[in-house]
């Protein structure tokens, strides 16, 4: 579904990525986890290309995402992304919001438009939102809107930048359950992540970063019991 | 001699006239400018150097240069390098346009730059282009942010037009000076064209509080 090979990145002088090379199979959950400024939510954003590479070569769906000749709005609606900070479009309601996308991309017709968001908004609990305005919400009902929203293209690749970062503690479990039933649905996800009870339950393999490499990569069990690095011991060590 | 109450009710057929010159030239330059202000605007925040370079250098060359000198300018000078008249109504129009525009590309790149990256990031991840995510995204928030600036600019281009009667057009302070100039009654006269000034530009900032309050920024 999603091949990186030699993948690297620099700001400037910096070097964040320096040599990523992983596949993501189609429907896997792969949670990716390491201490900040490993370069994870880095080597998220080089897929969507958010972030322009410096070297190496994505791939998802069969199609070259690094490649020049790539249509990249074309791309991306075949990949949806949820952001730490929730991105949702203050101007617009919760069901604008979500509608926006095919309204423009796929000029899908109102009707249609409005039932399918609101199954979406159904789908992560928030029916009864449809008019609000995003700053009339709490921060997990902000997030589940931005999942709804990057779900309304019918991607079948859903990034997550940790998503929960940003919440308060009693909001996080909210927004998991969302991200646990959509893993359930067979939809290809990978999720930046510092909840390693997420990872250890939901997660099909995990990956682990620290400057700029794939340190470790394995199941949940593979990594959280039987760790072979030494950093990925020190670092879950802090962590759990 | 006349009474001020009399000087002020034979001189207002001619102030009325004055002043709906006035209000003409106001609302045509105003669009004028607001078109070559989102165009130069836009310009000033794209990633083409070229575009960014030719914004740039039309702001500086306005901002850098007093008013009065570019209404001579299009008014006496232009045509003599094309051989051909400008009517003072098109040039003071062009004048004011040019002018408000520079200032206004300005309002807009600077209403542009301060909505969120992310904003950006989330709309060109849907897949939204990046003219969409300007047209959809960016310039609607962006704005309702600006309505004051402009407003504050609205206000200024109002009171510069006052200027062109420096090119003979019958605006409302040509029109004063026409007056003065028949019945050397400067205090009732020019209070008068104040007082006329104020009442515009009062009920045009009473309006722009009313939309603002409107559309609040959410």
């Amino acid at each position: 579904m999603i091949t990186v090979e030699n993948l690297k990145k620099q700001f400037g002088a910096n070097e964040v990525l320096k040599d990523i090379s992983t596949t993501i199979l189609e429907k896997e959950v792969v949670c990716v986890i390491g201490p900040s400024g490993s370069g994870k939510s880095t080597f998220l954003r080089c897929l969507n290309l958010l972030e322009g590479v410096t070297s190496g070569k994505v791939t998802i769906g069969g199609i070259e995402v690094t490649s020049p000749k790539t249509d990249i709005d074309q791309l991306r609606t075949n990949v949806g992304m949820v952001f730490q900070q929730f991105n949702l479009f203050p101007h617009l309601t919760v069901l604008e919001n979500i509608m926006l996308a095919p309204k423009h991309i796929k000029k899908l017709n109102k009707a249609d438009n409005e039932k399918k968001s609101m199954e979406l908004l159904g789908k992560v609990g928030l029916s009864q939102k449809r008019d609000a305005y995003p700053e009339q919400l709490s921060g997990g009902q902000q997030q589940r809107v931005a999942i709804a929203r990057a779900l309304a293209m019918n991607p079948s690749v859903m990034l997550f930048d940790e998503p929960t970062s940003a919440l308060d503690p009693e909001m996080v479990g909210e927004v998991l359950q969302v991200m646990k039933d959509l893993a359930h649905e067979g939809i290809t996800m990978i999720v930046v992540t510092h909840e390693m009870g997420f990872a250890r339950e939901v997660a099909d393999r995990v990956i682990f970063m620290d400057g700029g490499y794939i340190v470790e990569e394995g199941t949940p069990e593979e990594l959280f019991q039987n760790t072979r690095h030494e950093r990925t011991k020190a670092f879950l060590g802090k962590v759990l | 001699m006349d009474s001020s109450l009399q000087v002020i009710i034979d001189a207002l057929p001619l102030l009325l006239e004055g002043t709906v010159v006035t209000l003409k030239l106001i609302v045509i330059s105003l669009i004028i400018a607001m078109v070559i202000g989102l165009i130069s605007g836009l310009m000033s925040t794209s990633l083409n150097r070229l575009l960014r370079l030719v914004a740039t250098l039309y702001v500086d060359i306005i901002r850098g240069t007093p008013l009065l000198v570019q209404v001579y300018f299009i008014y006496f000078g232009l045509p003599v390098f094309l051989d051909m008249r400008i009517p003072a109504m098109t040039a003071g129009i062009i004048a004011i346009s040019l002018n408000a525009g520079a200032y206004i590309s300005e309002i807009f790149r600077a209403g542009i730059n301060s909505i969120s990256n992310g904003q950006h990031e989330a709309a060109r991840s849907l897949g939204l282009t990046r003219f969409q995510t300007m047209r959809l995204v960016v310039l609607p928030q962006a704005t309702r942010r600006m309505i004051p600036t402009f407003v504050n600019q609205f206000i200024i281009t109002i009171k510069d037009t006052s200027l062109l009667s420096a090119i003979g057009i019958a605006e409302l302070t040509q029109s004063g000076e026409i007056i003065i100039s028949s019945n050397f009654r400067a205090f009732e006269i020019w209070g008068v064209v104040g007082i006329f000034y104020l009442i515009i530009i009062v009920l045009l900032s009473r309006a722009s509080r009313f939309i603002e309050r409107r559309y609040a920024i959410r």
